[in-house]
């Protein structure tokens, strides 16, 4: 019912939006974290390059990224010289370019969290003798559980539905680039109606399994929050 | 000794003050809403930052010219106005949070100790939002103590809190005052509560220091506002020698003079302090016998004060009276002053009406 191609294709989307979303989150949580507690002026210049994401066409961005990652571009030209190769129509180039993506669906939920996860309690941690790892640990950390299980689960589902951006970035390289969306897409093309029900069925219902899942810990998670 | 230098300015608020505070006893920091009371306290913990600020506790330097030692490396105990404990622990947890972070060679204070004290021991599995705000606050002072702190700060610890979680937090602040051999720098705009807890007292206002002194000694002052308010009181310092005399009653000593009171658990040799509000002492110059009052003490007049403060009564005035080493203050009517021909030196008598053992 399902060919071994799509198979692969929802393999690569899987990786795709677990890797990025772990990478997102590991990368973005000290962002926000100075986001929720800067009184610098540069916060506003930052919390705007992070929104870029939400309103330019992803065909945009994945232009860009393209340019830039490509051999002749900076950073894949740089690449290329020290032997490492260009990341354009590779998967570390879908990588970045779906971490860029989703970088507001993270840094936000990561901000709120961490907004409310800081002030009092921090500093009734501090003259507890916690240093400020000790309390981002036992006491941040703990308290913004459902912080970063939105992100996670916004980053998850917002990568799977990624088109734009991974057509320009990737290409369409079955086995190596090609994601559900765009299998889909080609199904469609190629008048293929039925694989495209399958694998779109496949979507939607993963997708809606993954939101209960979400609403289901969010309410076990409520004992938490602030 | 603490020494606490500290200058800011924040808009229209400044904070300029140098203290040096007695490291026993309790010492509130006592003044309106805005005085630079928890600003201070903050300084002090180190909560907030202050460049050129001067901190130095018994001899460490906590914070001076060339350094300033993080929160977290000071052994210092803080109270917040809200509880803030930490809602993601049961409070068993919570109270050991502190306790697990510091060397076993200090833990001075056990658990077992802290929870019999402030008599905590049936919530411990419970969560933050399980208690009410007079226990939530008690965990609060626990989890503080059991980092064996050598300095107690608390910053209107009772402030949030309605009369009956108050009247309940009270008893236990006195015990940890009597039973634990710490210093504490107490916030408080609530003359009540000072009265019953302070030993020393420093007046701030407008982030300015007006007056520092001995409790007793400032109450009685003719010119700080507190003798000054309509709730002008004094606090005498005095001793059980008999719980129990019958009909009720305890025998107190006051500068070997008696006095009774309500029986109030006092046990027999206790040190306590009664809190006496100057308009419910009646003078006379003759001892009465034949009215309805339980206690007379023989005191002299130390001086006549006319009203003062911010809505001056002309028919009244405060007299001062000297009690041993103590001092009482009575508000009269000028009338019945004149009427006495009351004069500095002369011997009275002092008619209390009320007594509140504090």
């Amino acid at each position: 019912m399902i060919s071994d191609a799509d198979l692969t294709a929802l393999w690569i989307t899987l990786k795709l939006a677990l890797v990025s979303t772990f990478l997102l989150l590991l990368l973005c949580a000290p962002l926000a974290w100075w986001l929720a507690h800067t009184r610098s002026r540069s916060k506003v210049l930052v919390e705007a390059l992070v929104a870029m994401p939400l309103v330019l066409p992803p065909t945009v961005m994945g232009f860009y990224l393209l340019v830039l990652l490509g051999p002749r571009g900076a950073v894949g030209g740089f690449l290329e010289s020290i032997g490492i190769g260009h990341l354009a129509f590779s998967f570390s180039g879908l990588v970045i370019g779906s971490m860029l993506f989703s970088l507001p669906f993270v840094v936000q939920p990561l901000q709120n969290a961490f907004a409310t996860a800081g002030g009092r309690v921090l500093e009734v941690a501090a003259t507890l003798r916690a240093s400020p790892l000790d309390r981002f640990f036992t006491v941040v950390l703990p308290l913004s559980q459902r912080g970063f299980l939105t992100a996670s689960v916004l980053s998850f589902a917002h990568t799977l539905g990624e088109f734009g951006m991974i057509l320009m970035i990737g290409g369409n390289i079955p086995g190596r680039t090609q994601v559900a969306s765009i299998a889909i897409y080609d199904h469609v093309e190629a008048m293929d109606y039925a694989a495209a029900h399958s694998l779109s069925l496949i979507l939607v219902v993963s997708s809606f399994v993954l939101l209960m899942l979400v609403f289901a810990l969010n309410r076990r998670f409520k004992v938490v929050s602030l | 000794m603490i020494q606490a230098d500290f200058q800011l300015q924040r808009g229209n608020f400044s904070l300029d003050v140098a203290l040096r505070l007695p490291s026993s006893g309790v010492t509130a920091l006592f003044g309106r809403s805005g005085s630079g009371k928890t600003t201070l306290l903050r300084c002090m913990a180190g909560l907030e930052y202050q460049p050129g600020g001067r901190m130095v506790f018994q001899g460490e330097v906590w914070q001076n010219s060339k350094g300033f030692r993080p929160v977290h490396q000071r052994p210092l105990g803080y109270v917040f106005q809200e509880a803030s404990l930490f809602p993601h622990l049961r409070v068993i947890n919570n109270l050991l949070y502190g306790y697990q972070r510091i060397p076993a060679t200090q833990q001075q204070l056990q658990p077992d100790q802290v929870i019999e004290l402030l008599g905590i021991s049936e919530l411990l599995q419970r969560y933050p939002d399980q208690l009410s705000g007079g226990q939530r606050q008690r965990v609060a002072i626990g989890r503080a103590l059991l980092t064996s702190p050598q300095l107690l700060l608390m910053d209107e610890p009772m402030a949030s809190l309605d009369a009956t979680s108050k009247a309940e937090i009270l008893p236990f602040l006195e015990r940890l005052r009597d039973e634990l051999d710490i210093p504490i720098v107490y916030v408080s705009h609530a003359i009540e509560e000072v009265t019953r807890l302070a030993d020393h007292l420093v007046l701030l206002d407008h982030g300015q220091v007006v007056a520092q002194g001995d409790l007793q000694q400032l109450l009685t002052d003719p010119n700080l506002p507190f003798s000054q308010s309509e709730t002008a009181s004094s606090v005498l310092q005095a001793r059980v020698v008999n719980a129990d005399v019958g009909d009720g009653l305890s025998e107190l000593q006051l500068e070997h003079q008696s006095m009774l009171i309500s029986r109030c658990g006092l046990q027999k040799g206790q040190a306590t302090r009664v809190r006496i509000l100057a308009r419910d002492v009646v003078l006379a110059l003759t001892p009465p016998d034949d009215i309805s009052l339980l206690n007379c003490l023989e005191t002299q007049v130390l001086d006549i004060q006319p009203d003062a403060g911010l809505n001056p009564n002309p028919s009244q005035v405060l007299v001062r009276l000297q009690l041993g080493q103590q001092t009482l203050l009575a508000r009269i009517s000028k009338r019945s002053a004149e009427r006495m021909a009351l004069k500095e030196n002369q011997g009275v008598y002092a008619l209390i009406k009320g007594v509140a053992v504090a």
